[in-house]
């Protein structure tokens, strides 16, 4: 569904991405993991053309998206920290987002509910405290039903039960059959979540592997103890 | 991009610092058209005012405005809509805004007090100019990252182009006295936006001896109608050039 090809990508001297390639296809739900600075959430800002990649390509359904936009009707993207108008309303930011968008299908409302959005539908952005306004990024990814979910650190500011709620939400879009893309650097949180890692570090793929196909090489059972594992199998 | 537009023009009049604004400049124009019987030296007291005030408050505004929607930005790039409709809408909202502040605080006692053909050449221009600063902070914002150097920045061409420019143009005059230089200085009138205005309304007011010293070249070259769509032209090169070029940028800018 997505593919990157040879990304590259420089702010000044640093570079953040060096020669980045992937295939994410539907029905799987990708960890994309690494330590700090390693270029994360650039990869998902390149997907979403808020970054503009100085070499290399990528393709949405096969079409180049240089120069697209339709393709982001079908991505629900969620940021690692929400930056809204600080003037607008929950409800005011929700209703330009779905004028924009003028998706004619059914909204999936379940988060919308879970998180009692309407209960503060009325308060100002800038009064939000940071999990509130995970919860409103959360929502607007999930509200218009996309197949493709990008979701940069979903559950960090969030309390245990709407992350346990998301987490819930994000296993059944996946057996739905879409696309998902995590980051995190909080391991033990993607374990049940997943279907394949990409982990990365220091601006390259390290290793793009199922997450079937990591326990049998390790022996191990839970994500974060086989990915420390590979890695030290890797550096020896 | 109309529902961006509407939304930006919402918010802007949401503030109230445009309706001071529209005040402000409502109160200078009564006030001197209420003091002053000769309607060209109303018209004259006028224009230094709106060459003063009106460039500084639409660089000013605009600039921290877009500063201020760097959030809105973003969250509208990651959504499905082009970035050269964001930027546009931008734009057409901070301009319609403050051109409607203007018309409402300048406009409505020109046409009142001034006869009609000078009084719409006061108002055409001072949209102009207005329009013109707007594309001129979009640039500044863009080419700074940084909000305290953006609008340092900003306020420097405003004193650039209103007081310091002129200055100079002076000290060339007078350094360059004795030699035919008619033509480098109308060249250099042409190359600001404020001076333009100038020209622009001083050639339909017809006080000659006001016209100051480029005034009165460019009557003396072109005329007045030719000197007047020249003037035309070069001010709607000034909201077109900064702004393509803004718009450029913006849409190879990273967020």
């Amino acid at each position: 569904m997505i593919e990157l090809n040879n990304i590259s990508k420089s702010f000044g001297k640093t570079q953040a991405l060096k020669n980045v390639s992937m295939h994410l296809s539907a029905g799987k739900c990708f960890g994309l993991i690494g330590p700090n600075a390693c270029g994360k959430t650039t990869i998902i800002k390149s997907i979403l053309s808020m970054v503009v990649p100085s070499t290399g390509n990528i393709l949405f359904d096969g079409k180049n998206i240089e120069g697209e936009v339709s393709y982001k009707n079908h991505i629900g993207y969620m940021p690692q920290i929400g930056r809204y108008p600080e003037n607008m309303s929950i409800k005011q930011v929700i209703d330009m987002i779905r004028d924009i968008r003028a998706y004619q299908g059914i909204e999936d409302r379940e988060l919308y509910d879970a998180f009692g959005i309407d209960q503060f539908g009325d308060k100002k952005m800038r009064t939000l405290s940071g999990g509130t306004t995970q919860k409103v990024s959360a929502t607007l990814a999930f509200l218009f039903d996309p197949p493709v979910l990008i979701l940069d650190e979903p559950t960090a500011g969030l309390d245990p039960i709407s992350s346990e709620l998301l987490r819930e939400k994000i296993i059944k879009e996946r057996q739905n059959g879409k696309l998902i893309l995590i980051t995190s650097h909080l391991l033990s949180e993607l374990d049940d979540l997943l279907t394949d890692i990409i982990f990365m570090q220091e601006a390259e793929v390290l290793f793009n592997k199922s997450v079937v196909a990591l326990f049998e090489e390790t022996g191990e059972e839970r994500v974060s103890k086989a990915v420390s594992k590979l890695l030290k199998i890797k550096r020896a | 991009m109309k529902g961006i537009t509407k939304f930006v023009i919402a918010d802007i009049l949401k503030n109230r610092i445009i309706l001071f604004y529209a005040l402000i400049l409502g109160v200078f124009s009564w006030s001197i058209f209420s003091l002053e019987d000769n309607t060209s030296k109303g018209i004259m007291s006028l224009l230094n005012i709106i060459l003063l005030t009106v460039p500084l408050v639409s660089i000013i505004f605009s600039n921290i405005y877009m500063y201020n929607s760097a959030e809105f930005i973003e969250l509208l790039v990651s959504q499905p809509v082009k970035r050269s409709a964001i930027w546009t809408s931008l734009f057409i909202g901070l301009a319609i805004a403050l051109n409607v502040s203007f018309l409402v605080g300048i406009g409505i006692p020109v046409l009142l007090f001034v006869p009609f053909m000078t009084g719409m050449t006061v108002i055409i221009t001072g949209m102009l100019i207005t329009t013109i600063f707007v594309s001129i902070a979009m640039l500044c914002s863009i080419l700074m990252r940084d909000k305290a150097r953006g609008i340092g920045f900003s306020i420097m061409i405003w004193l650039f182009l209103s007081l310091i420019y002129d200055g100079l143009v002076l000290f060339f005059m007078f350094q360059y006295a004795d030699y035919p230089i008619e033509k480098p200085m109308a060249i250099f009138s042409a190359l600001n936006p404020i001076d333009l205005a100038r020209i622009q309304v001083l050639l339909q007011v017809d006080v000659a001896a006001l016209m100051g010293y480029t005034g009165a070249i460019f009557k003396k070259m072109f005329g007045t109608m030719t000197g007047y769509l020249i003037s035309l032209i070069l001010m709607l090169l000034w909201i077109v050039i900064p702004f393509l070029i803004s718009l450029k940028l913006f849409n190879k800018k990273d967020l």
